[in-house]
């Protein structure tokens, strides 16, 4: 229990700091949001507009820097992370929550997909060592390193260009209105089958190659030698002394990829027009739009901080030398 | 005396070195076989290749392995399943990397009953796991604990008590208290010993220190280079050791009784598998080599009722 609280105070200051950077960081950068929103609009404000648009971003010239931190922490702790120039005045929190079930439903869903099954194939091929499973492995690693911007246009002019079977872009088809309704979901799940299967066939061969080196690693330890020679059945030992052990450092792995999901849509999303943070992310960078990039890097740490917090508790529960005495 | 355990000819290879070569051995009702020899005698590859617990690229050629008249080699993999840790259960060297380190003790015995007893109810199990427990002197509630919570010491008590699970006819011991201290070692052994009185078991004691051999086994068998080169009741060969390794071994150890004598090791080190010296392997090492010795393998014969050696010293043909 002490190691819990002490792990949470660890997060609070991490939390703290990264909230704090990123507070900082736009107002170090050279140039101010209000400058670039002016530049945009063609000098067509008068100098109220500007001062009170300086106010809504709170970039207050009359106010210390202080004074913004402490309405900054004032607003996040309300939900306010300001407005969006991109999509103004849409507030950034709308436009993150609108666009976050797109992400971690598509992205979110694919890697642990991926997971799963990478590490599956992986406790095959590490246990039966040296069988055709092997050569599984170069032909994942293969696709795993081709650039995967390269792999989903190949996708896309594939099935849905030569042989037209996928939607090439989007979340569903135009003209959908979003609700719970037969079509719209199926339509989700058509949309999602390219961008989906092409994260999978990215990121499956480093699970496979992980897992396979790992179990290899443990089937020559002495407690599995031990277990055949308990006379167990090659399933128990496979699973309940091979792979339970096995599976340890890619735990802390998945762990770190699912906090990456957020960052990681960036280029699906782009190469599929996927209505998720990435490709907001990618609208507001080419915008310039501060407030919602600052949103999407709170959002992108918070996750990373979430999944790291998962990954000590799956420590805690799957490692018992990890856990403190008393 | 009835054999329970009859190592026939048996011979293993790594892809083509030969580690072990035509040994025959066997093991008596009720008694300990010790084995002895320096790291690399192909003693534990022996007991690995007689359990059929080799791993690729080790395999057995030739040879039988005899447990109450059916052959180990041939069982199937069903067979073998069956028979593995209801007859015959091995003690390895617990203290070291033998139990799961994240799986805890109890499961790990729980797991023998489980897969072995199908029909025991899991209070059943649990009782059976206590009494095993309290049979080696650890406090029962120790079942929930992690192998990392445990001394050394109590790791490889652990270990015995998972050997006596489903009470084997024969237990093979693995170097099974080398990483322990002396005191440890000689409790552990001696608590072994006095199980076997009541339970009745037959051991395979397998290590490089040849003076506890003499103190806690019946017969020796000496292996050097993957062959057997000498066998004789404990006794006989700590009295007067025939082959001039056996005598090289005891006398790199302290004698436990009578009186103080220089310590010697044996010159040179163990042959390596890839370039077997011709003739008898240990003749570069063999304070009392002849000409004979680096040309011709001596063969085991018997030289007195209960003892085999393989030297030309003890061969009347020379």
């Amino acid at each position: 229990m002490t190691f819990l609280l002490r792990r949470a105070a660890f997060y609070l200051v991490t939390l703290w700091a990264a909230i704090t950077a990123n507070f900082l960081l736009p107002r170090l950068l050279p140039g101010d949001p209000v400058q670039a929103m002016i530049t945009k609009l063609g000098g067509r404000l008068n100098s109220d507009a500007m001062a009170s648009l300086y106010v809504l971003f709170g970039l207050d010239k009359n106010k210390s820097i202080w004074e913004q931190y402490v309405d900054y922490w004032a607003a996040l702790v309300q939900g306010d992370l300001g407005l969006s120039f991109t999509f103004f005045p849409t507030p950034v929190a709308d436009v993150l929550s609108q666009s976050m079930p797109w992400t971690l439903g598509l992205v979110g869903v694919t890697t642990v997909i991926a997971f799963l099954l990478g590490t599956l194939l992986g406790v095959y091929a590490g246990w039966k060592r040296g069988s055709w499973m092997d050569n599984l492995i170069p032909i994942t690693t293969f696709l795993s390193s081709i650039p995967y911007f390269w792999l989903g246009l190949i996708a896309i002019s594939v099935f849905s260009v030569t042989w037209p079977l996928f939607p090439a872009s989007g979340g569903y088809a135009p003209g959908l209105v979003p609700e719970f309704s037969g079509e719209f979901i199926g339509s989700v799940l058509e949309h999602a089958v390219l961008p989906g299967v092409t994260i999978v066939v990215s990121s499956v061969a480093g699970w496979i190659l992980g897992m396979r080196n790992m179990m290899v690693t443990v089937t020559a330890e002495d407690y599995v030698l031990v277990a055949r020679a308990k006379g167990l059945t090659q399933k128990r030992i496979m699973f309940a002394y091979a792979a339970r052990n096995a599976v340890l450092p890619s735990i802390s792995g998945f762990a770190l990829s699912l906090g990456f999901i957020v960052g990681g849509a960036l280029l699906v999303e782009m190469v599929f027009s996927y209505p998720g943070l990435g490709y907001v992310l990618f609208q507001g960078i080419g915008a310039k739009d501060y407030p919602l990039m600052q949103g999407v890097f709170l959002v992108i740490t918070l996750a990373v901080l979430v999944a790291n917090l998962l990954a000590d508790i799956g420590y805690l529960l799957l490692d018992p030398r990890t856990r403190r005495e008393g | 005396m009835s054999p329970v355990l009859e190592i026939r000819d048996l011979s293993v290879d790594y892809g083509n070195l030969r580690a072990v070569h035509n040994v025959s051995l066997t093991l008596n009702a009720g008694e300990v076989l010790g084995l002895a020899g320096e790291s690399g005698s192909g003693k534990s590859t022996l007991a690995y290749a007689a359990t059929r617990l080799l791993q690729a690229p080790g395999r057995v050629p030739s040879g039988e392995v005899l447990f109450k008249g059916q052959d180990l080699l041939s069982l199937t993999d069903k067979q073998l399943q069956v028979l593995r840790w209801n007859e015959i259960a091995i003690v390895f060297q617990g203290a070291m990397n033998a139990l799961n380190p994240v799986i805890s003790v109890g499961t790990q015995i729980d797991d023998v009953l489980r897969t072995h007893r199908p029909q025991m109810k899991r209070p059943q199990r649990t009782a059976r796991g206590r009494e095993l427990l309290s049979l080696v002197g650890i406090p029962t509630d120790r079942l929930s604990s992690y192998p990392h919570q445990l001394s050394g010491g109590m790791r490889q008590r652990v270990m015995i008590a998972m050997a006596l699970a489903l009470e084997p006819e024969i237990v093979i011991m693995d170097e099974p208290t080398t990483a322990l201290d002396v005191v440890v070692q000689r409790q552990i052994l001696g608590q072994m010993m006095r199980l076997r009185e009541t339970l009745g078991f037959s051991v395979v004691f397998i290590t490089h220190d040849i003076s506890l051999l003499v103190e806690f086994s019946d017969r020796i068998a000496i292996m050097y280079g993957g062959r057997v080169v000498e066998e004789a009741p404990a006794s006989e060969i700590y009295r007067a050791a025939k082959h001039p390794y056996s005598q090289g071994l005891l006398g790199s150890f302290p004698a436990l009784r009578g009186p103080r004598r220089e310590l010697k090791g044996i010159p040179g080190s163990p042959p390596d598998l890839r370039s077997m010296p011709s003739g008898c392997p240990f003749h570069p090492r063999c304070p009392s080599a002849m000409d004979v010795c680096g040309e011709r393998m001596p063969s085991l014969e018997s030289v007195e009722e209960s003892r085999r050696v393989a030297c030309w010293l003890e061969d009347v043909r020379v």
